[in-house]
């Protein structure tokens, strides 16, 4: 059931710990005299380092450490963390991840040859490799300058810290390299023997290190230990003579109780413990197998149905008792729905950070230096649909990049600056997300794409057709304008498989754009793929569901318009709207209610009515898919089980209304 | 799995099969892809769907196809009787394990067939289609069908 294979286990941390280092490079690249940030990177670094070596996976260790070494010249500000370096250290992180996801068909060659290029530029730019170290560290600006014959330390680490792994006698022996210490344990936390837990420390150390070492070098020793320890430092020429003897517990009583004393250097290590807090202590999580949570999503789905056939039950009944027990389960399984799709909830900035690098290394490229901006990161969307969003936007970002933003000179020359501008957004809109790809570029030109579209025959020269129906030739199958075909794009392929991506999320696409002053491709996509708000019809003895987000509005069908007269249409406040007979559609038997609803359905921007006996009203949607044999069936996008217990096919509107427009785009070409 | 089920009883020649009548011929199905066997619920019809995928039934929760093989058996449509049962199957349509109810006319029993009594499927003196057929088996007095379910199916 659960996984617990440790390899796993090291394969999904050292993922989210590369990511992390991915995030940080990029960040430093922006930023690069953030020692927070380098900080960051080297601790990423050497815990997949240790790791690695702890579950056997020999090449990670050695080539991070390498990278590591080379890595420490600039966390100690010998070396400027410069663009090139952060370009070098991503390709060795992406190394790492190779090593990690398939170690038997990675080349050890590219890791040399990685390595390299990053020892010479570490060794290109470092100074002076033999000066004294330079002041790394704005924590404690004073530290380098304090040189004192000697350290007088009190350390104090956390009860827990052998859980996690810590060893602190290899610290102390950390320290003794420094110079000559004396050690001095602590016992008074130490409880009786019968209360004493072996697993939890209870000693904390007094140390006296004679030597001339710098505070830094001190600190670094406890760097990976964080915030679980509290390390006061206090240098010996302070005090009046150096005291080697065991009172030195109760004589620096000042500097060694750790909480309450705010002694002079406390402040200091507190400061730099301060600044990692954010990223050691993650909010208190579980990690869970996402099937786990897609079977609890079915049971909750279950639910409801069960639910809802009770509530049709109860409503029959005239015991109070039962309908009230029958409300209380409503109110119940509806905020047990709620509470479950919010597990399922992910925010989509971790989306988000994986584009960051894609438009780093495009705009590398393509020689087009991009601001890359990202708004709205904590909209949270379904888990799947993340998933299932990540290769659409990348084909968006690509296009943008590669076809919307214009080379620099021609950007130069009009108004624009050098750089490009390209925004990730996502926001709410009711039930639904909005996630829009806008680049500040020179816009699509309707009359390229429109001789293009002629060209290939999917639309009769001389057509009358909006700007947005051109628009949508994009999405066609093989449909590319670019002049010139690129590593990047211009084959045609990608916008399709875009548009049928999001049409298999429910999703719609749409695209603005403004000549000259850029495009915007926004991506329409629902909350969750798992529960519907639906309007429950009847045709014939048929019920189905349409998506509630694709109604319009819903109007009685005129009395002339009961039989077809060889023209579909409505006229709906002046707008012509054709509609679609469902009872002919789905070959309904008996007799046509005498009062017949159109249902104004939208799908981006056209709008089609659908002709039903009934409209029943609001349904709680619980999707079910569709059987693969039934997957030539294109009406319907899935499936739904009603109060009674029978099943109800929930209508693709997309597909109706694309069908309908794909038949209209043939009739031209019958025409032409 | 049900590739090895058919392969595993190759050895002593029995296999565990549930019988079961459609229209006028008796078949025989692998017990080990039978999960349950209800009575008749509700359908569903699927517009646009093929003859004999021709409506959707909710299996406990899921939602799916109904077969009513008769079509592919050149059989005329009948309608349900006393005896009518869904016959709920899974089977591997292209490797992926799709749950199907079947209408059977009448089920009767859980019994074993021997293979040694199998017979070749004529070519001549019947219009069905042979990859439909995987062997005749003779039971008693009976030919029995059995079928095979996934190119039935698809």
């Amino acid at each position: 059931m659960s996984s617990l294979d440790p390899i796993d286990i090291f394969r999904t941390e050292a993922a989210e710990l590369l990511d992390c280092l991915e995030a940080t490079l990029l960040d430093l690249g922006e930023k690069p005299d953030s020692t927070a940030l380098i900080d960051t990177a080297f601790r990423a670094l050497h815990t997949i380092k240790g790791s690695g070596a702890m579950f056997g996976f020999d090449r990670v260790a050695a080539f991070t450490h390498d990278f590591e070494t080379a890595f420490d010249l600039v966390r100690q500000g010998k070396v400027p963390a410069s663009v090139e370096l952060v370009n070098v250290s991503l390709s060795a992180k992406d190394y790492i991840r190779m090593l990690i996801e398939d170690p038997d068909n990675t080349s050890a060659i590219i890791g040399e040859a990685v390595l390299d290029e990053l020892k010479h530029l570490v060794a290109g730019e470092a100074p002076k490799p033999s000066a004294p170290p330079v002041a790394s560290a704005p924590p404690a600006p004073q530290g380098t300058a304090v040189v004192s014959p000697g350290w007088r330390l009190g350390l104090v680490f956390e009860a827990d810290i052998l859980r996690n792994g810590t060893n602190p006698l290899a610290l102390l022996d950390d320290l003794r390299d420094l110079g000559p210490c004396q050690v001095v344990p602590r016992l008074d936390g130490v409880s009786d023997l019968a209360a004493l837990d072996p697993e939890a420390l209870a000693i904390a150390w007094d140390i006296t290190l004679n030597g001339d070492v710098s505070r830094e070098a001190i600190e670094d020793v406890f760097v990976f230990v964080g915030d679980e320890v509290t390390l006061t430092l206090t240098p010996l020429d302070v005090e009046a003579a150096p005291a080697p003897e065991p009172e030195i517990a109760t004589e620096a009583a000042p500097a060694a109780l750790p909480a309450p004393a705010p002694d002079a250097a406390a402040p200091a290590a507190e400061a730099r413990t301060g600044n990692r807090r954010p990223d050691d202590r993650p909010s208190a999580t579980v990690r869970v197998e996402a099937g786990r949570l897609d079977e609890l999503m079915d049971r909750v789905g279950e639910l409801v149905i069960a639910q809802a056939r009770l509530s049709q039950l109860a409503g029959l009944q005239t015991d109070v008792g039962i309908k009230s027990i029958s409300e209380e389960i409503e109110r119940l399984s509806a905020r047990l729905r709620d509470t479950t799709m919010g597990i399922r909830m992910v925010p989509i900035g971790s989306l988000f950070g994986r584009f960051r690098r894609l438009v780093h290394d495009l705009s590398r490229d393509l020689g087009k230096p991009v601001d890359f901006i990202t708004e709205g990161e904590e909209t949270e969307l379904d888990k799947t649909m993340i998933e299932r969003l990540a290769d659409p936007l990348v084909h968006l970002i690509r296009n943008a990049i590669d076809h919307g933003i214009e080379d620099p000179a021609r950007r130069g020359a009009g108004t624009k600056g050098p750089t490009g501008r390209i925004v990730l957004a996502a926001e709410h809109v009711g039930a639904q997300v909005l996630v829009s790809v806008s680049d500040d570029g020179a816009g699509l030109d309707a009359a390229r794409i429109r001789a293009k579209a002629e060209e290939k025959g999917l639309v009769a020269p001389g057509t009358p057709l909006t700007d947005q129906q051109i628009y949508q030739f994009l999405f066609a199958p093989g449909f590319s304008t670019a002049q010139e075909i690129s590593a990047l794009s211009g084959r045609g392929v990608g916008m399709d498989v875009v548009k049928k991506t999001i049409e298999g999320l429910r999703g719609s696409i749409d695209i603005a754009t403004v000549p000259g002053a850029g495009t915007t491709v926004s991506l329409r996509l629902p909350l969750t793929l798992a529960i519907i708000e639906g309007l429950l019809i009847r045709v014939g003895e048929g019920r189905y569901v349409l998506p509630l987000s694709a109604v319009e509005e819903c109007v009685e069908l005129p009395a002339a318009d009961r039989l077809t007269r060889g023209r579909d249409f409505l006229n709906i406040r002046g707008e012509l709207v054709p509609f679609l007979r469902l009872r002919s559609l789905f070959g309904a038997e008996g007799e046509p209610d005498p009062h017949q609803k159109v249902i104004v359905i939208a799908a981006g921007d056209a709008r089609i009515g659908l002709v039903a006996d009934q409209i029943i009203g609001n349904h709680q949607t619980v999707i079910k898919s569709l059987s693969k044999l039934h997957a030539n069936v294109t009406t319907f996008s899935g499936a739904t089980i009603l109060g009674d217990g029978t099943a109800a096919l929930i209508i693709d509107v997309g597909q109706l209304v694309a069908g309908d427009g794909a038949e209209r785009i043939q009739d031209f070409q019958e025409v032409a | 799995m049900m590739a090895e089920t058919a392969e595993s009883v190759g050895q002593d020649g029995a296999l565990q099969v549930v019988m079961l009548r459609i229209g006028a011929e008796t078949f025989a199905l692998d017990a080990g892809m039978v999960r349950e066997i209800i009575d008749p619920i509700p359908a569903t019809r699927v517009a646009g769907a093929r003859a004999h995928l021709a409506s959707v039934v909710n299996v406990r929760g899921n939602v799916v196809p109904l077969a009513d093989i008769r079509e592919r058996f050149g059989m005329p449509q009948a309608v349900a009787t006393r005896d009518t049962r869904f016959v709920v199957i899974e089977v591997a349509i292209d490797g992926d394990p799709v749950v199907v109810a079947l209408v059977a006319d009448k089920v009767f029993e859980v019994t074993e067939i021997q293979f040694g009594e199998r017979q070749s499927v004529p070519k001549i003196g019947t219009s069905w289609r042979p990859e439909y057929i995987k062997t005749i088996v003779k039971f008693g007095e009976e030919f029995v069908i059995v079928p095979d379910v996934e190119k039935v199916l698809n």
